[in-house]
Parts: C-alpha cells; sequence; structure tokens
C-alpha cells in the first residue's frame, strides 16, 4: 500500500508534442482515482508513466516514499489491467497469473497457494486450468484482475480495463472492481473515457484535456463545482447547458436578452458563459423563464425536452411523472443551478 | 475456410434437387485432376522403374508396370557400397541429407529469430539500415556468390564438414524477414505486461516469443527443410569427400557411371534412390502441415 505523488510530471514526446503538462497530484493509501478525460488527453500516458512503460521527461514521480522516475516497471511494485487483458495466450490461466512471481524467483508451492487464493477470490477456481482462448471476455478480465493481485502491488493501474465488455458486464465488472480495491485497500489509478465509470468508481476524478489537468475532485464536486466548461460539459449525461451571456456585476444576462434574476452574478462584468444542468431545472407555469420546447425525447426513467431558451439551445431533463409537451411553457431554476464560467478560458468565476 | 464451406454449400446444392450436372465444377475437377496426373505420373513412373532390373531399363527406358526387382533395387540402394572410393551406401547419404535438411533449417529459424527479435524489439541505431541490408541478401542467394563462399569456407579450413556444408546457406534473409513480420504483428500490450511481469529481454524471447512463434516455425521448418534438403550445387562443391555425399548428389554419382562405358549404369538403383530421396521431405510436410493447420486455425495471438 503506497501513496502516490506526482509533482511537476510532463512528457514531451521526441517530435516536439507535449503530450502531458507538468501536473501535480498526491494521492493518498487506499484511494482510488480515476483519470477521466476525451482520446488524446494524455490520460493514458500519465498512467503509463506511472507504469514505467514510459519514460518521464521532466518532474518527479513518488510511489511511497521513493522516487520511481528510473525504476524498472518490474521493480515499481505495481500491477496494470489492460485494456485488450494482454493475457498470454499459451499459457493456461494459472501460468498467467503465476508469471510475474515465477520471474521474481517464489517458490512454486507459494505461487500455487496465492494464485488459488486469487482464484477463489475471482471465482476463476474452475478455470485454471483453461488457456484464454477458452474463456469469454468478462473471464478474461478477471484473469488480468488475477494476475494483478496475486503480486501483493502497492499500486493498481487500470488503462480502460471495461472497454471491451459489454454494457451489462461492464456494470457488473465495475462493481466486483471497485469491491476488490476496497477490501484489498490498495491504492489504484484508473482511466476511462466513460464518464459514468468515472463518477460510480472514484474516490476522486482527475479530469484532463489536450495535456492538462482540468479539475481534481470528488465525484460531487466535479459534478456541482465544475471548475471550467470543458468539465461541466464532459462530466454529466446530458450535459450542462452553456449559454453565452454578460454580467454587470449584479445580474447576469443571457445573449438573447433574458435576464436571470435571483441567480446572482459573478463579480466581473462583461461577457461570460453561463452554465445550467439539465436537471436543476422545473417545469413551473409561473416560473419566471420562458421555455419553447421543440422536441421531447422519452428515456423511460427520464424525460428529455429539448428546446430554446432566449434564442439559445436547452436541454431540461425531466423525471418520468412530470407531463410535457411541445410548445412554450416556463421554467423555474433550482437554488444554486447557475454556473459562471468566464468568456474566453472558460474558467470557472 | 471460405474453400471448404464453399465446397460444402456446393455439395448441399448439387446433392439436393434432381441431380444436374454442374459443368463448371467438372470443368474444374478437369483441371485439377490433369494437374494431379502430371505431377504424379512421373514419381509414379520412377517409382514402377525401380522394380525393374539394370539392362530392361537401359534397353526400354521408364516402365509403367511392375517387376520383380524392386527388393534387391532398394537394397543395393540403401545399403551398397559405392562410389569411386568404395566408402559410401544409402543409409549414409541418407543420413547426411538428414543432418544437411535439419541442421540448415534449425540453424536458419535461430538466426532468424534472433535477428528478427532484434530488429523489431530493440530501438538500435541504424536499424532499419540493417534490416534492408540483410533483406538485400534475398537478391543474393547462394549460387550469385558461390565462388566467394567457396573461398572463405577452404580458407577456413571447413571444407569436407558439416559445418562447411551448413553455415554458407543460412546465411541469407527468408527466415529474418518472415519472423519480423510475424513480431510486428504481436499487440505491443503483452511486451508491456511482460515487462511489468518482470520478464527481460531475454525471458520475454523464451518464455513468451518462442511459444507464441510455434506455428510460424512450423511453416518455416518445412520450407527450410525441403529447401535444404534439395540443395545440389553447393554440396557438389564443398564435399569431394564421398563420406559426406547427400541423396541427391548420390542419385547423380550412380548415373555417372554411365559415362565410363565400361558398366550398365545402376538404372534400377538409382531410381530406387530418388524414390527414398523424395519420402523425407514429403513426411516432413505431411506431418508438419497437419500441425500448423491446427495452430493457425486456433488463433490466439
Amino acid at each position: 500500500m503506497a501513496k502516490v505523488k506526482l509533482d511537476g510530471v510532463r512528457k514531451v514526446y521526441p517530435n516536439g508534442v507535449e503530450a502531458v503538462e507538468p501536473c501535480h497530484v498526491d494521492i493518498p493509501d487506499g484511494e482510488l482515482v480515476v483519470l477521466v478525460g476525451p482520446s488524446g488527453c494524455g490520460k493514458s500516458t500519465l498512467l503509463r508513466m506511472v507504469a514505467g512503460l514510459e519514460e518521464i521527461t521532466d518532474g518527479t514521480l513518488h510511489i511511497g516514499d521513493t522516487v520511481m522516475n528510473d525504476v524498472e516497471p518490474a521493480n515499481r511494485n505495481i500491477a496494470m489491467v489492460f485494456q485488450n487483458y494482454a493475457l498470454y495466450p499459451h499459457m493456461t490461466v494459472a501460468k498467467n497469473m503465476g508469471y510475474g512471481l515465477k520471474n521474481r524467483g517464489l517458490p512454486k508451492t507459494e505461487i500455487a497457494q496465492k494464485v488459488a487464493e486469487a482464484a477463489k477470490m475471482l471465482n476463476l477456481e474452475d478455470y485454471l486450468n483453461r488457456r484464454p482462448s477458452q474463456l469469454s471476455g468478462g473471464q478474461r478480465q478477471r484473469v488480468a484482475m488475477g494476475r494483478a493481485i496475486v503480486r501483493s502491488p502497492e499500486l493498481f493501474l487500470f488503462d480502460e480495463p471495461l472497454s471491451n465488455l459489454d454494457a451489462k458486464l461492464r456494470n457488473q465488472m465495475r462493481i466486483e472492481i471497485r469491491a476488490l480495491q476496497q477490501r484489498l485497500g490498495v491504492t489504484a489509478m484508473y482511466v476511462t473515457h466513460d464518464q459514468v465509470e468515472a463518477m460510480t468508481l472514484a474516490d476522486r476524478i482527475i479530469v484532463l484535456n489536450a495535456g492538462r489537468i482540468e479539475q481534481i475532485g470528488t465525484p460531487a464536486e466535479i459534478y456541482s463545482q465544475p471548475a471550467s466548461t470543458f468539465v461541466a460539459s464532459f462530466m454529466g449525461a446530458p450535459p450542462m447547458n452553456i449559454f453565452t451571456g454578460t454580467s454587470d456585476g449584479q445580474q447576469a444576462t443571457l445573449d438573447g436578452g433574458l435576464s436571470l434574476n435571483g441567480a446572482g452574478a459573478p463579480s466581473q462584468t462583461g461577457k461570460i458563459q453561463i452554465g445550467i444542468r439539465p436537471e436543476d431545472v422545473a417545469l413551473d407555469p409561473s416560473g419566471p423563464l420562458p421555455f419553447e420546447v421543440d422536441i421531447v425525447e422519452e428515456l423511460g426513467a427520464h424525460r428529455l425536452l429539448h428546446g430554446q431558451l432566449s434564442g439559445q439551445p436547452f436541454s431540461v431533463s425531466l423525471n418520468k411523472d412530470e407531463p410535457a409537451s411541445t410548445g412554450p411553457t416556463k421554467i423555474a431554476l433550482k437554488p444554486g443551478a447557475v454556473h459562471f464560467f468566464d468568456a474566453e478560458a472558460g474558467r470557472r468565476l | 475456410m471460405a474453400d471448404i464451406t464453399e465446397s460444402r454449400i456446393a455439395a448441399q446444392s448439387t446433392a439436393h434437387p434432381a441431380k444436374r450436372i454442374k459443368w463448371e465444377a467438372v470443368g474444374d475437377h478437369a483441371i485439377l485432376i490433369a494437374g494431379a496426373l502430371l505431377m504424379l505420373v512421373p514419381v509414379y513412373m520412377i517409382f514402377a522403374s525401380s522394380s525393374w532390373n539394370d539392362i530392361t531399363l537401359h534397353r526400354e527406358g521408364l516402365q509403367f508396370g511392375f517387376s520383380d526387382d524392386m527388393a534387391n533395387n532398394y537394397n543395393a540402394a540403401l545399403f551398397e557400397y559405392g562410389g569411386f572410393t568404395d566408402s559410401v551406401n544409402g543409409v549414409t547419404m541418407l543420413a547426411n541429407s538428414l543432418i544437411l535438411g535439419i541442421g540448415f533449417a534449425i540453424g536458419k529459424i535461430i538466426v532468424g529469430m534472433m535477428a528478427a527479435y532484434a530488429i523489431v524489439y530493440f530501438r538500435l541505431r541504424f536499424a532499419t539500415l540493417a534490416f534492408w541490408m540483410i533483406f538485400t541478401t534475398l537478391l543474393l542467394p547462394l549460387e550469385v556468390r558461390i565462388l566467394p563462399s567457396y573461398e572463405v569456407i577452404t580458407w577456413m579450413n571447413l571444407g569436407n564438414t558439416y559445418t562447411g556444408l551448413i553455415v554458407p546457406l543460412i546465411a541469407s534473409a527468408t527466415a529474418t524477414f518472415f519472423f519480423r513480420q510475424f513480431f510486428m504483428s504481436v499487440p505491443e500490450e503483452l511486451i508491456e505486461a511482460a515487462r511489468i511481469d518482470g520478464a527481460g529481454p531475454v525471458k520475454f524471447f523464451i518464455d513468451i516469443l518462442v511459444p507464441l512463434s510455434q506455428t510460424m516455425i512450423a511453416a518455416m521448418f518445412i520450407i527450410m527443410f525441403v529447401f535444404g534438403w534439395n540443395q545440389y550445387l553447393w554440396p557438389t562443391l564443398i564435399t569431394t569427400d564421398e563420406s559426406l555425399f547427400t541423396l541427391v548428389r548420390g542419385i547423380r554419382q550412380i548415373m555417372q557411371a554411365y559415362s565410363d562405358g565400361s558398366t550398365t549404369p545402376e538404372y534400377g538403383e538409382a531410381a530406387a534412390l530418388a524414390i527414398i530421396a523424395m519420402t523425407p521431405p514429403v513426411l516432413v510436410v505431411v506431418f508438419f502441415q497437419s500441425w500448423f493447420v491446427k495452430g493457425l486455425t486456433e488463433s490466439d495471438k
């Protein structure tokens, strides 16, 4: 078990592309941190630098109390689960799980015992003599997890481990991973592009965009206090509505002339961006804001209304019990529904 | 696979309603049968001829039917010492050919795999240049560089040795090239997983890459064994000691008696030796083919 500390860690490829800008992250012992962002944002590169598969250009990486920058992956006491499982196709499940231990020179009986323990934990006992090709996707993923567990590492690294599974299995494995990580109490870093996975798994989330850390926080913080328009629109489905508008220091006004009375305003005046989550809105015939509904989308548990607010596109998410139809209606904002961001950089105000 | 399913579908559709003759299929099969005959008839003729005595063969040429000298001819081909010095018989030549074929195939596979491993997995300076230099040797088979190779081998005093027979043949790029292509298709994640599992370069090669390459090795072995077995020019040049003669050479040795003029050439024995020379490559192909087809269908990489 160990804490992880990234101090100004940065990655520049030989062709001059800066894949990861200098970043500072502290991960306390036993925490599960999810790195999330769109493809190409540098989240995998960051993870691979921690694993030692990618060289660190600048900065220092601590795992526990040791600087790990130049330590071989095998000696970092980590375990990694890959997207395509990366199981050795010619080895049985038991050999796959025990290979790392064998390379460490552990005696055979001890390896067998550890493999048996892990297999029991993962319900793989009946499959120990099978080859990976004879297993289903979910079972292969479990073997990959088993290979990580038997090493009793200080740090788990997951690189999009669930993206090759179908939706149902993904939900199930997500819960298993979370339960396992908590039971073992091992620090973990988990890369995904799926914001639902990030929200449900994480103790804390790191949102990355274009090689830069946009925000670090608990899922609740990320959701309720997004640090930028990028985070606001990336986390949450459907995404937050972002309007352009102005502020006079007292009151914010959407472009199109609609004023948000009582929603407060940032101290910064001039052009701003205004964000409202689709869930933070209620239909209210006596509400202050006129909303023109164009389309109603049925999602079962929810209903999405797409339309225009002050001439700008706007979506509202309603509970299935609330009636909805197209046409003009009025809405009211729930308290704290309005987020303000600056106009250019999109940082929270 | 596609062929099998297609022919299965074809079989079903022909078997099903009132039997119609498919002229297309008849045409295809006629071509196949003609091709097969073209290949097999000479083999059959040499086999049939190996049962006749030398005099008939000398007088009437190759035979279609069988006679009763088969045991004699094969016995002579295998166990009768012949040649200029009377120091070589069929069994010795068979052993020499096997040493050449197997030694060449194994040597080539080992060298090719290791060269490909270095080129694909290590960031060497000039790796691409090295690869292309190796690759150009494909244009320089032994026959092209036979004089310098002969010079080098005799200078190293390796004439009339198995080493001298095998090593110069190994120096060519085919195996390196095939293994390079194969290694490049091995997923990156596997290498990374192995690194995290603490497998260094040697362990990764032996524990993971070699087992993964099984099918490739089998395929290479077939090709290389047959190629080595059929070598004629180089063994003729480098071995003057008759106890090192290979089978392919030995056939010619027997026929050479013709030019002496004093005796009837031992045609029956030559035919028997030709059949013996054909057998091991056929066995290797048959045996390894079933093995690597199985490997290819179990596609897990």
